[in-house]
């Protein structure tokens, strides 16, 4: 596999991404293989959002360097082929909508401008909406939807677009048991499909089976990156120190000032 | 002279196209900006347009020209100053909004204007609409009603989410750019006939109408330039068949009539959406213990007033908190 292989959905290459001149991310190395799930977890505040905003191109990368399918981020301008369920975003907005346009506004990325809608975009939102089990809800307003089928509505607009990769920052958070299990039966029928999923969670739950892989982020560092474990073993590997993280060998580097540069340079 | 004989006046019809025009052009871009929460965007550039209106006074030129040229500037400083975060959106609109309408004043007193000459734009004006204006205004719905139609799709994902719209690989900042100066022109399109410090509500008032009985983006939309044209035209109407007796601008009219519309239809929806609530299916649990109620001599059925709502394959009848589904001879509680 060569750095720039373009069969490789996500790449970070030593990236630091600061807010208002602030750390966050610190020297992070992650590649998503294709057909991976990867989840993301770790306390909050240690840098999972920030480095999934940095992955889809909202947050500016101080160093380093993102790739997505092989393309400096920068220069990427294939983004039909990623799908992005942003956090605590309601589906609602100050106008109603019924929950078909608000997944049918996934298909913006593959539109061209001024063009009706076609046949392809009809059948991706109808087969998006049958995915996360909404297909009868179809017509309803957003806004009588509970919170849990809300979040579903938001994944089957970022499914609509037909995404190879797709990237969700919490989408179980404060999400039923029922609901949870309709989002893992549909990252699974997307998995099925070949798709790359790269998932931030506070509850795992019914989507344990389905995971390939597992990072815990803490502090700004990439903490552990392995098997899959459950939230319960990473959380708890949160009051131990770096290295009594689970996995057998250490995986952390030893943090000895917040810039740790020249330790990386040695190993 | 009677009121049929003012609609076959010039400057009335000029007046009536000029309103029907207007009342399709704000609702449409209003909605998308009702869709952001940002209800007040329209006031703030309309009063902005104010300073562009007495720029026009002073220099001597077109009044219309210059106000539309300020409160385009004015909408992208706001758009800029929201996006780079340095204060609050609605920070950033009370300032300009502030600043234009006392630059406004200011500029009006210094052309040696009185407040007459002013007023006219502030609150529309029948007669002073001249031929050329209704080739502007019909030019620019023309404008206004192309790109929000055509770019909807994209508008509207914008307007919902924009950090999704963004990775999704649109130009948010530009779309956001083009809300903003599509508002201004609109703005400036109703300055004639509502006035610039009423034209927000023509923006607004249709949405909210609109969207007490519409469940769709598509049909609050449609609904809202239905709205607004029936106000628009109704309330130069009502404002011509006044002007007998008193002088009234046709601005407040429509205005109020599209207040009156929403007056209307604010108890329906109340009512559609507490039914809609009401009746919504109840979810299937399984494995509930059985339950049947005690002794209960009504007969429930399709007339019996009780809400009959759908859960799994039968039917539950809601009263006074219970719900009754049909077991043989009684009535189970679900």
């Amino acid at each position: 596999m060569t750095p720039t292989d373009t069969s490789v959905p996500v790449v970070l290459d030593r990236v630091s991404v600061a807010i208002g001149g602030r750390p966050i991310l610190r020297d992070v190395d992650l590649t998503v293989h294709a057909g991976d799930m990867v989840t993301l977890l770790g306390p909050n505040g240690s840098g999972k959002s920030t480095l999934v905003r940095a992955l889809t191109g909202l947050l500016p990368v101080a160093r380093g360097e993102v790739r997505l399918f092989g393309t400096p981020l920068d220069d990427f301008g294939d983004w039909q082929r990623v799908g992005f369920v942003p956090q605590r975003s309601t589906a609602t907005g100050g106008v109603p909508a019924t929950v078909r346009e608000v997944v049918a506004s996934g298909r913006v990325g593959r539109r061209r401008l001024l063009r009706p809608t076609s046949a392809a975009d009809r059948s991706a939102v109808e087969s998006a909406l049958e995915v996360v089990g909404l297909a009868e809800r179809a017509s309803y307003g957003v806004s009588q939807l509970s919170g849990g089928q809300q979040q579903r509505v938001l994944i089957a607009r970022a499914l609509a677009g037909e995404p190879d990769l797709l990237v969700l920052d919490e989408p179980t958070a404060g999400v039923d048991l029922p609901n949870q299990q309709a989002l893992a039966d549909a990252l699974r029928r997307l998995k099925e499909r070949g798709a790359t999923i790269v998932l931030v969670a506070h509850e795992i739950g019914p989507m344990m089976p389905l995971i390939d892989r597992t990072v815990v982020m803490r502090d700004g560092w990439v903490a552990y990156d392995g098997p899959p474990l459950t939230q319960e073993v990473a959380s708890h590997a949160h009051h131990h120190h770096d290295h009594d993280v689970p996995g057998g060998h250490d995986h952390a580097p030893h943090v000895s000032s917040p810039f740790d540069w020249e330790r990386r340079n040695r190993s | 002279m009677t009121f049929l004989d003012l609609l076959s006046l010039d400057f009335m019809q000029r007046a009536l196209v000029a309103a029907l025009l207007t009342g399709l052009a704000a609702p449409a871009i209003g909605t998308f900006i009702v869709q952001r929460r940002l209800a007040l965007l329209g006031d703030g550039i309309g009063h902005v347009a104010v300073t562009g209106v007495a720029l026009g006074l002073l220099t001597g030129a077109s009044p219309t020209w210059s106000a539309i040229v300020v409160a385009v500037l004015g909408a992208v400083l706001m758009e800029v100053i929201r996006e780079r975060g340095h204060t609050n959106g609605d920070v950033a609109l009370a300032l300009l909004f502030y600043g234009g309408l006392a630059g406004g004043v200011l500029i009006t007193g210094i052309a040696g204007q009185g407040a007459a000459t002013l007023q006219s734009y502030l609150f529309g004006s029948l007669n002073s609409i001249s031929y050329t204006d209704v080739v502007f205004t019909a030019v620019l719905t023309v404008v206004v009603l192309v790109l929000t139609l055509g770019l909807s799709p994209q508008l509207f994902a914008v307007a919902s989410d924009q950090d999704f719209a963004r990775v999704a690989g649109l130009r948010v900042r530009g779309y956001n750019l083009l809300i903003a100066v599509l508002a201004a022109v609109s703005i400036t399109v109703a300055m004639r006939t509502v006035g610039l410090l009423l034209v927000s509500a023509l923006m607004v008032v249709p949405v909210a109408t609109s969207q007490q009985l519409a469940r769709s983006f598509r049909a609050t939309f449609v609904g809202a330039m239905l709205v607004g044209c029936v106000a628009s035209v109704g309330g130069l109407l009502v404002s011509a068949a006044l002007s007998f007796r008193v002088d009234v601008a046709p601005g407040p009219t429509i205005v109020l009539l599209a207040l009156a519309m929403f007056t209307a239809t604010w108890p329906i929806g109340v009512w559609l959406r507490r039914r809609s609530r009401l009746m919504a299916p109840f979810p299937e649990v399984a494995a509930a213990p059985h339950r049947s109620a005690d002794v209960h001599p009504h007969e429930h059925g399709e007339d019996c007033g009780h809400p009959a709502v759908p859960h799994a394959d039968h039917v539950d009848y809601v009263h006074d908190g219970h719900r009754h589904a049909v077991h043989g001879e009684h009535y189970d509680e679900h």
